[in-house]
């Protein structure tokens, strides 16, 4: 077993899943590190996208990329709905209302699925160009994966860029420094908030659509993987592209190795890497500030 | 944030014992008459749904269960996503002692069970507790994920995914007979435990140390300032809570008679943070009304329509955050006030 799968291709397999756990993730990192929201709902978001995208390409026949786009923008518009009339109430109280409201929306977004979809795992059917293998001149590799790798290579690369070189940007790591200083700068936080929120929604859903193929989409998915996306975030730090990247890449590569050798319990050992990282620093690796 | 928050009395007005403030803290530990009531309440069911004596036992074991959140979560403000951890932790420990046969005395294996959660919630209480909000809130979830694990791993023991089943338990005061088909006698134990954890909680949440507790959630800084031992008040009374839960599990387990990994899952520690949050917390009473109404509600509804449940939950939950922050409880004494108070001033 290990002649035949080699390092090459566990590196690629975990990159991979590390690459949709980043999609999913980046947009909780930035929400939660601009407004201090602790957004649970985030992977209900995921999987209401990643349902869009499916169901989209199941049913109504759309090509991929179509889906893909439709499951971004009716993510972020829902976001934004949900946003203006239940998030905006609470920005002020305390940590365990907005605990409570996510776990909410969490509850309705998995009864709501399974009423109207039912409660049978979705497939995602892949185009046929994306089937099959690649090869990469040093190993054969499933396309699907290589795409993955790429696409979550452009999107940081656009993120980071659209992060440091545009003027939204620059009020974005502004204000997660700073909040009240950014606000008296002139800084509309709230606007700024609402375009953030809905963005990192939108990629939510878009990871969840990606990540259908390998995580699966039933309505028990937004409980499922809420604690991965939550080390992810911690553990890269709030408000921190880069640094959800790179702890995206490690969890994902560790939880595939891990599988692979240890499938009883070996996860066990991410909680434990996770606890002792927050214990050594608070605010994650890339963390900007204490939290 | 909760009515409980009574602001201290200014300095000069200590001997003006007259101060509202003041009579307000010198009589708040003061037993009320409906205080008496959840107990009656619980008495006389024993007599008139004799059938349902499994049901209610769960209900008590639940509401022991909140009561030890409240105490971390309600009074001393520690938001923790994994307080099943010490769930867990007590009820492994009655499981493994009944089930490798080593000690079945139903009374000193709960002692057992809290002496275990304790240890843990000390020894996790020491490193974590110097973290706060969402730092915090994911050292507690990975806490109990990693006992969950290890309770997992450690198959030849514990049983892993399928757990312990059919626990002998000893007769209680080795006479009466102790497993599940003797109802009423897992019934009157459960609820004898619960008083004696309840009057325990009670007393010390009126104490100096209960007060400096809620002086600790509501601003941790200006404790710091008046001198009083922050941390050390935090571990202590998360150790306490965690003792107090492993008892709430150890019950679980010798009632059911079996152990298995849902006792360390993310689903218990949300549902006692959400029975908790729906009954009022920080108020003691909340636990007891909020877990009659879950669970009440789950028996009823769940089994035959889960996904309307599911729905109506997630409804309810978002309208309690929205509208009703202190829960049934504070919703009940809004009322009550603006109904009564105000005819009885006018």
């Amino acid at each position: 077993m290990i002649a035949g799968i080699d390092v090459a291709s566990i590196l690629l397999g975990g990159i991979a899943a590390g690459t949709v756990l980043f999609i999913v993730s980046v947009g909780l990192s930035v929400t939660m590190g601009l407004m201090g929201f602790i957004n649970l709902a985030h992977g209900a978001f995921a999987m209401f996208g990643g349902y869009i995208i499916v169901l989209a390409m199941n049913r109504a026949h759309f090509g991929f990329t179509v889906a893909l786009a439709l499951g971004f923008a009716a993510t972020a518009a829902l976001s934004v709905v949900l946003e203006q009339f239940l998030y905006r109430r609470l920005y002020r109280a305390g940590e365990l209302d907005q605990v409570l409201l996510t776990i909410g929306l969490i509850f309705i977004f998995m009864a709501a699925l399974t009423i109207v979809v039912g409660p049978q795992s979705q497939p995602l059917q892949l185009p046929p160009e994306l089937g099959g293998q690649i090869n990469l001149g040093f190993t054969q590799y499933r396309t699907y994966s290589v795409f993955l790798i790429v696409v979550g290579f452009f999107v940081v690369a656009g993120i980071w860029l659209a992060f440091e070189r545009t003027r939204i940007g620059a009020q974005i790591r502004a204000t997660v420094d700073n909040r009240r200083m950014a606000e008296s700068l002139g800084i509309n936080v709230d606007r700024l908030f609402t375009i953030t929120f809905a963005f990192g929604s939108g990629m939510a859903g878009l990871g969840g659509g990606l990540g259908a193929e390998f995580l699966g989409l039933d309505p028990q998915y937004a409980l499922k993987y809420l604690v991965y996306f939550l080390i992810a975030v911690s553990v890269g730090g709030l408000g921190s592209v880069v640094g959800v990247y790179y702890a995206s890449l490690l969890l994902g590569a560790l939880d595939f190795v891990l599988k692979l050798y240890l499938p009883k319990g070996g996860t066990i050992f991410i909680y434990v890497l996770t606890i002792l990282l927050l214990l050594w620093r608070p605010q994650g690796l890339f963390g900007r500030k204490a939290t | 944030m909760s009515t409980e928050a009574v602001p201290l009395p200014p300095v000069a007005a200590t001997p003006g014992l007259d101060q509202p403030a003041a009579r307000v803290l010198m009589w708040r530990h003061h037993l009320r008459w409906w205080e008496a009531l959840p107990w009656l309440a619980a008495v006389a069911f024993y007599f008139i749904f004799p059938d349902y004596l499994g049901f209610a036992t769960a209900l008590l074991v639940t509401i022991l269960f909140a009561l030890s959140l409240d105490l971390a979560l309600g009074y001393a403000g520690i938001i923790t996503l994994g307080h099943a951890a010490f769930f867990g932790a007590g009820a492994y420990t009655v499981g493994l002692l009944a089930f490798h046969g080593i000690w079945t005395e139903p009374i000193t294996s709960l002692a057992l069970a809290a002496l275990a959660a304790a240890v843990i919630g000390f020894a996790s209480g020491v490193v974590l507790l110097r973290t706060q909000g969402l730092t915090l809130l994911m050292l507690t979830l990975c806490t109990m994920a990693l006992l969950q694990e290890a309770a997992n791993m450690a198959h030849d023991y514990t049983g892993g995914f399928d757990g312990l089943p059919s626990l002998d338990i000893a007769p209680l005061f080795g006479f009466f007979e102790f497993n599940p088909l003797y109802a009423d006698t897992q019934y009157l134990y459960t609820l004898a435990i619960l008083l004696v954890c309840f009057i325990f909680i009670r007393t010390l949440v009126y104490s100096p140390f209960g007060q400096s507790l809620t002086g600790i959630r509501e601003n941790p800084l200006r404790m710091h300032a008046v001198g009083a031992p922050v941390r050390r008040r935090l571990i202590i009374c998360y150790t306490i809570s965690g003792a107090i839960a492993g008892v709430a599990g150890g019950l679980w387990a010798q009632t059911n008679a079996y152990v298995n990994l849902s006792a360390l899952d993310l689903d218990r520690a949300a549902t006692v943070l959400i029975i908790l949050i729906l009954g009022g917390y920080g108020r003691l009473y909340g636990a007891f009304v909020g877990a009659a109404a879950y669970l009440a509600l789950e028996h009823f509804l769940a089994r035959i329509y889960p996904t309307a449940w599911q729905l109506g939950l997630g409804l309810l939950l978002v309208i309690v955050a929205l509208y009703a922050r202190n829960g049934l409880l504070g919703l009940g004494e809004v009322l009550w006030q603006r109904y009564f108070v105000r005819r009885a001033a006018t």
